[in-house]
């Protein structure tokens, strides 16, 4: 069984509200760093790097961070390509990190982002904004920024489909 | 896609899984580049390397790609060693994996050496081949396709058209017959340069040209590779003097000025300066030998990673990231 939990509208408001938060938490953009987390991370990390430009009137800089040589379950899943970690030339020191993410699950991702950010230098803060949280922590780790809080079971699966990536926008539970 | 469980011969890989080795270590490279220089990836696996037959720059190249991924190293040299003594390749071998061997690496005087290891159920976990007497040194190739693969941007792809001229001793050389077959299988098309003496008699079922004389062809080759004289396997004599050799078949200043502009020289070590290569080709803006040392480690840590890190041996492509993992 396949529900959708938020369309494309849905996607577009909840990334615009995340957009004025971090805004508002930082006051402004100005020490701000985007960093998506392959794959979808980074189309969400564009895609709030546009917005908060956008209600700035500013650039504000954005890449990415490859976490699968830092994770704990490497052993548990077959091996997996590498993605590309893009960091800007002025690196990450002293920056306030917001870290992106498609989707909150265990925790494990994020912890293994936390130590692939320490081997790059020491951010002034580290956030962390997630389009869904579905719950099942298993680590004390928690988001700052949630587009949608979505009970679900263990068993489920919950996608995320972004263009350009896939056809459309949309987020949904299958099983 | 699936990954081999070993790394004996690039016959072992697929076009699409040698790009995928190539990709990975291209992406290591790029975290190098920063300030990423140790990884946990490997932390707690032990990485032997079993080395029966001297080298410096591929045991040591294996043993900071291992150390890089945060595994233990454990440099076993025949000399020295048990082996001195009459120990068997199986009883060391067994020795090792009592002693928690994650994995071998394996270099040998002996062509097959590391597939017996490898098909004996000696040591569980992969055997990678570092060379094995005249017959394969895979990551050889792998890095040597790598260093191409840069130089001609040829990111996320093969070696397509580029031309490959091998030149010197083939009949003594694993790295040519791990890169005869590893850049044929990526598009590149090979030339074998050499006095007959030294071509092997089964070039005529390889995907090669063949040619005896190098100066009507140095000006077709978009890589020019040429080969030390592997005196240590030599029981005759194959050409007359060195100085004849080098005459007709070494790569100097005269000849690499009638390479194309762009063309550039690859030479897998040790040099022997003077013979099959000059000081000032070697020395030249042309020559990538250096690129290539540096990109060994690259290359070696995707094999690591990609033999090593993860439960079996097939690579998951699936971008569905939440799916598996969380």
């Amino acid at each position: 069984m396949t529900r959708i939990v938020l369309s494309r509208e849905d996607i577009s408001r909840a990334i615009r509200r995340i957009a004025h938060e971090i805004l508002e938490r930082n006051k402004g953009a100005e020490n701000l760093l985007l960093l998506g987390i392959p794959t979808r991370g980074v189309t969400l990390a564009e895609r709030l790097q546009r917005d908060i430009s956008e209600i700035e009137g500013r650039p504000v800089e954005m890449g990415s961070i490859d976490i699968t040589l830092h994770r704990d379950d490497l052993r548990l899943r077959p091996p997996r390509p590498l993605s590309p970690t893009k960091i800007p030339v002025s690196g990450i020191e002293g920056k306030d990190v917001v870290l992106v993410d498609d989707v909150f699950f265990s925790g494990r991702t994020i912890r293994a982002a936390l130590d692939a950010l320490g081997e790059l230098g020491r951010p002034s803060t580290v956030q962390l904004a997630v389009l869904v949280d579905r719950g099942h922590r298993e680590l004390p780790i928690r988001a700052d920024y949630v587009g949608k809080n979505l009970p679900t079971a263990r068993s489920e699966s919950v996608r995320v489909r972004l263009s350009p990536l896939e056809e459309i926008d949309e987020v949904v539970i299958e099983g | 896609m699936k990954l081999p469980r070993h790394l004996l011969s690039v016959d072992d890989l697929t076009r699409e899984s040698a790009i995928a080795i190539l990709d990975t270590a291209a992406e290591l490279s790029k975290l190098s580049d920063g300030k990423m220089k140790k990884l946990p990836t490997l932390r707690g696996r032990a990485v032997v390397n079993l080395f029966y037959e001297d080298s410096t720059r591929t045991r040591i190249s294996f043993e900071t790609a291992a150390k890089r991924l945060s595994a233990d190293v454990i440099n076993f040299n025949a000399k020295g060693s048990s082996v001195s003594k009459g120990e068997s390749l199986k009883d060391t071998a067994l020795t090792l994996q009592a002693m928690g061997a994650d994995a071998v690496i394996i270099r040998h005087p002996s062509s097959g050496a590391p597939q017996r290891l490898a098909d004996s159920g000696w040591i569980k976990g992969p055997v990678i081949n570092a060379g094995d007497g005249t017959r394969q040194h895979p990551t050889q190739a792998l890095l040597d396709a790598f260093t191409i693969r840069n130089r001609f941007g040829r990111l996320g792809g093969g070696l397509d058209g580029l031309r490959l001229a091998i030149v010197g001793d083939i009949l003594h050389s694993r790295v040519a017959r791990s890169n005869i077959f590893l850049a044929s299988m990526l598009g590149a098309e090979v030339t074998l340069i050499a006095p007959p003496t030294l071509l092997p008699v089964e070039i005529d079922q390889w995907p090669v040209d063949v040619s005896y004389r190098i100066d009507s062809k140095i000006y077709e080759f978009d890589i020019v590779m040429p080969l030390r004289i592997q005196r240590e396997r030599m029981n005759q004599g194959y050409f007359p003097t060195e100085r004849e050799f080098s005459r007709h078949y070494g790569l100097n200043v005269d000849r690499v000025a009638k390479m194309k502009p762009d063309a550039v020289i690859l030479h897998p070590g040790p040099m022997n300066r003077g013979v099959e290569i000059d000081a000032g080709s070697a020395d030249s803006t042309r020559s990538l030998i250096v690129d290539q040392v540096a990109n060994g480690v690259f290359v070696r840590m995707a094999v690591l990673y990609l033999l090593m890190a993860g439960s079996d041996h097939s690579l998951d492509h699936d971008t569905e990231g939440e799916g598996a993992w969380r």
